[in-house]
């Protein structure tokens, strides 16, 4: 990967300037048809945008020195590290390198969780507090079967790469990891049953209860790009289909992780909010039982293939 | 933001504030009623998020903060630190008869409002409970000035 297309993957596609519009068409459509689904008309599709503006145009709240800079860079590393994982995605092109390696992409989209949590903490608010706990509590119930299921499908295809672990996993071990990440996905991007983090009348939105103006725009703004990343990563490592033109690669990344997101809506609103307790029994029981089951698989494999 | 001449840019946040209220909402003692009258205005069958209504749980997320009831010595700190934490340029709903007059309860050595007395108000829905049409009508106003930035300013009193 040269610096022009390191550029072009980071700036344009699948980066910032698809992911941003991406992310507002994609909350936008969630917010849409949750409503749909309730019966209501709901918000138009580019409210997400409109939401974004006006929270930029806000007056900051007078805070320390100190604050600030902790309170805008925590945003600020998240927005970075989502972008930073679209741009490593093996969609297009620039297949060499750092691109599609699969331990930096988990550390990257682990990092936008890790800086909110922090935000909890930093905001110095009893409700940002809870839902840091929370936060942390549910993120590793889901990241140890995430992890597992993502070492298993790596164990079986025999590489770290994204696109030939995509394409060479055995369908043995790729059905009961892929159902371990897909219970993971909604935990990741904290929509209901398992919402509980950023709860938004008994928590106040949790960690993010005392951000206001521009700093909560950055917030949305991260999680816009986190169900970009989210669904590009799930999407890229799940589809097992390259056709060999890059524009009908990327045709199908952009169809497929936007096909998610009616799912993840229905998912959401067909639910209520889970207990701490429940989250977490659900995580480690089921989503660790499958992850266990398709790293047992890819072991035997392994075993019989030497 | 609220520079007089009318830029492209400003045309923009005009149209966001418009488009994108996020609504407070405070209960000073109120009787329960006119707070069931707003949160109905939420439900499929007024649907106020189609303009992009929103209710938060923080008041630093919020633009609107509608209060309800006539503020009694209790919530009078609680009313006043809410204000104080959301950010600016913010709007006032007074919703219901209580916090424009006191209501029923005028005179009684336990109430300190009316609101007017301690935050300045933008716009007085009267009713008790006043029915959700006109509710959404005085957010809708009070998201108009929001928007013209030609709200009543001034801080705690």
């Amino acid at each position: 990967m040269n610096a022009i297309q390191a550029l072009i993957a980071s700036l344009v596609f699948p980066g910032l300037l698809y992911a941003v519009p991406m992310g507002w068409l994609m909350l936008g459509t969630e917010r849409k048809l949750r409503a749909r689904f309730q019966g209501r008309l709901g918000p138009p599709i580019t409210q997400p945008f409109w939401d974004f503006v006006k929270l930029l145009a806000k007056w900051p709240a007078p805070r320390v020195r100190a604050d600030i800079d902790l309170l805008a860079g925590l945003p600020l590393l998240a927005v970075g590290s989502a972008i930073g994982v679209l741009a490593l995605l093996p969609v297009s092109a620039g297949e060499s390198g750092f691109a599609g390696d699969l331990i930096l992409l988990v550390g990257l989209l682990e990092i936008p969780a890790l800086c909110l949590i922090l935000a909890g903490y930093a905001s110095r608010s009893i409700y940002g507090e809870v839902g840091a706990t929370r936060e942390a509590v549910v993120s590793i119930a889901a990241n140890v079967p995430m992890l597992g299921a993502l070492i298993a499908m790596a164990t079986a295809a025999g590489s770290l790469h994204l696109s030939i672990i995509a394409t060479q996993t055995p369908w043995m071990v790729r059905v009961p990891a892929l159902a371990t990440i897909l219970l993971c996905v909604p935990v990741k991007l904290r929509i209901n049953p398992v919402s509980l983090a950023n709860a938004e009348q008994e928590l106040l939105s949790g960690p993010l209860a005392e951000f206001d103006g521009r700093l909560l725009a950055l917030w949305e703004l991260a999680h816009a790009l986190e169900w970009v990343a989210l669904t590009g990563f799930v999407i890229t490592l799940t589809v097992p289909f390259r056709s060999g033109v890059p524009m009908l690669n990327g045709l199908l990344f952009v169809l497929a992780s936007f096909a998610l997101v009616p799912l993840l809506t229905l998912l959401a609103s067909a639910t209520a909010r889970l207990k701490l307790a429940q989250t977490t029994r659900l995580l480690w029981r089921w989503a660790s039982a499958s992850a266990a089951l398709a790293l047992l698989v890819s072991m035997v494999m392994r075993q019989g293939g030497r | 933001m609220n520079r007089p001449e009318r830029g492209l840019f400003y045309k923009l946040v005009e149209r966001a504030r418009r488009r994108s209220a996020w609504l407070f909402h405070l209960n000073t003692g109120s009787c329960n009623g006119c707070d069931i009258e707003l949160v109905s205005c939420l439900t499929p069958r007024y649907d106020v998020e189609q303009v992009g209504i929103r209710l938060e749980g923080s008041p630093r997320h919020a633009d609107v903060l509608c209060v309800s009831g006539p503020v009694t010595r209790n919530t009078r700190a609680a009313l006043e630190t809410v204000y104080g934490q959301m950010p600016d340029p913010k709007a006032v709903v007074a919703i219901g008869s209580c916090p424009a007059s006191c209501n029923v309860f005028d005179g009684s050595p336990v109430i300190e409002g009316p609101l007017d007395r301690i935050v300045p108000v933008d716009i007085y829905i009267p009713g008790c409970p006043p029915r959700p049409h006109l509710i959404i009508e005085g957010i809708a106003e009070a998201i108009e000035l929001l928007a013209q930035g030609r709200l009543a300013v001034g801080g705690v009193r």
